[in-house]
């Protein structure tokens, strides 16, 4: 089963600019994010969070956010789908940093979430 | 027996209190959050009423459930998800066969706190919710225990959300959420006094 990635954040260009920076590292890993409302305002959105779960190859994901109300709308599009969604409270660009390029390494899951175990903040 | 025509009253009134004090709302947001609890929670109440507005003859469960939903997609910030999550549970709750309101306010109150991990004290919205709950059981719920509730909130030092980042410069100032709660019990009464 493959791993795959998400970011969310409450600015659009955070989330794509994170994922840009991740992507570096990890070029064989399926990167997806949602950033901002549904108008392109500061939030976040269920609705996107949900499609960049759906856009994502892996069909179980570690999902990586900014602040706290990201985490409950990535809890409630979780809820809802049909895949294995991991939720680390972590600092954003750090974790998600050191998640892609151990996913790109080929380590697993709990090796993976070892070296996230430090790096929660929130 | 809470009915889907007493639901529609409810989140109307409510509706009208959130884009009467908006500017008010996004005021106290502003010295210890991010400035825009007013905004979110009119649009999502401008959406939840257009909502409303397509339903003819809808039962409870689904004047909640339409609720949640327009609160859930349309607020963006924090509180479109705790809102949210709290008429779903009323949604789920009435849809498993309850139509009194005690039961239904206590199915959101757990939904608000699983979703939002604060407890009482905390300097958030729950600070109305857990009293006005517990007031709602008793039948004693009135305009002086909610407005002790939201008036609670302010020596509070925040725990959850963004005033929490501001420690101990947070205290005295009132939490928006709880605010917000304030006129969302207010409502009900007025719903309850016409019924």
């Amino acid at each position: 089963m493959s791993l795959g990635i998400v970011v969310v954040s409450h600015v659009p260009e955070i989330a794509a600019g994170v994922t840009t920076l991740i992507k570096q590292v990890a070029a064989d890993v399926s990167i997806t994010f949602a950033g901002g409302t549904d108008d392109q305002e500061v939030g976040t959105s269920m609705a996107k969070i949900s499609a960049a779960f759906d856009a994502n190859d892996a069909d179980e994901l570690l999902a990586f956010y900014d602040l706290g109300s990201a985490k409950m709308n990535l809890e409630m599009a979780i809820e809802m789908s049909d895949k294995t969604v991991h939720l680390y409270d972590t600092a954003l660009v750090e974790s998600a940093y050191t998640a892609a390029s151990l996913v790109q390494a080929g380590v697993d899951l709990a090796a993976v979430e070892a070296q996230l175990a430090p790096l929660k903040i929130k | 027996m809470f009915t889907a025509q007493a639901a529609t009253t409810w989140l109307t009134k409510f509706g009208d209190a959130i884009a009467t004090n908006k500017a008010y709302l996004s005021d106290l947001d502003t010295p210890i959050g991010d400035g825009d609890h007013g905004n979110n929670m009119a649009r999502g109440m401008t959406a939840v009423q257009a909502a409303l507005a397509t339903q003819t003859d809808a039962d409870l469960t689904t004047v909640f459930k339409t609720v949640a939903m327009a609160l859930i997609s349309k607020v963006g910030g924090a509180s479109g998800p705790l809102y949210g999550t709290a008429f779903l549970e009323m949604a789920k709750a009435s849809k498993a066969g309850t139509t009194d309101l005690p039961t239904l306010l206590a199915a959101a109150l757990a939904g608000i706190e699983k979703r939002g991990g604060a407890q009482a004290g905390d300097k958030t919205m729950l600070d109305v919710w857990v009293p006005v709950v517990a007031a709602v059981q008793a039948d004693k719920l009135d305009a002086t225990l909610i407005a002790t509730a939201v008036d609670s909130t302010k020596p509070m030092i925040a725990k959850k959300g963004r005033a929490s980042y501001l420690g101990e410069r947070a205290i005295g100032h009132l939490d928006p959420g709880a605010v917000s709660s304030g006129y969302l019990f207010t409502a009900l009464l007025e719903t309850e006094a016409q019924a």
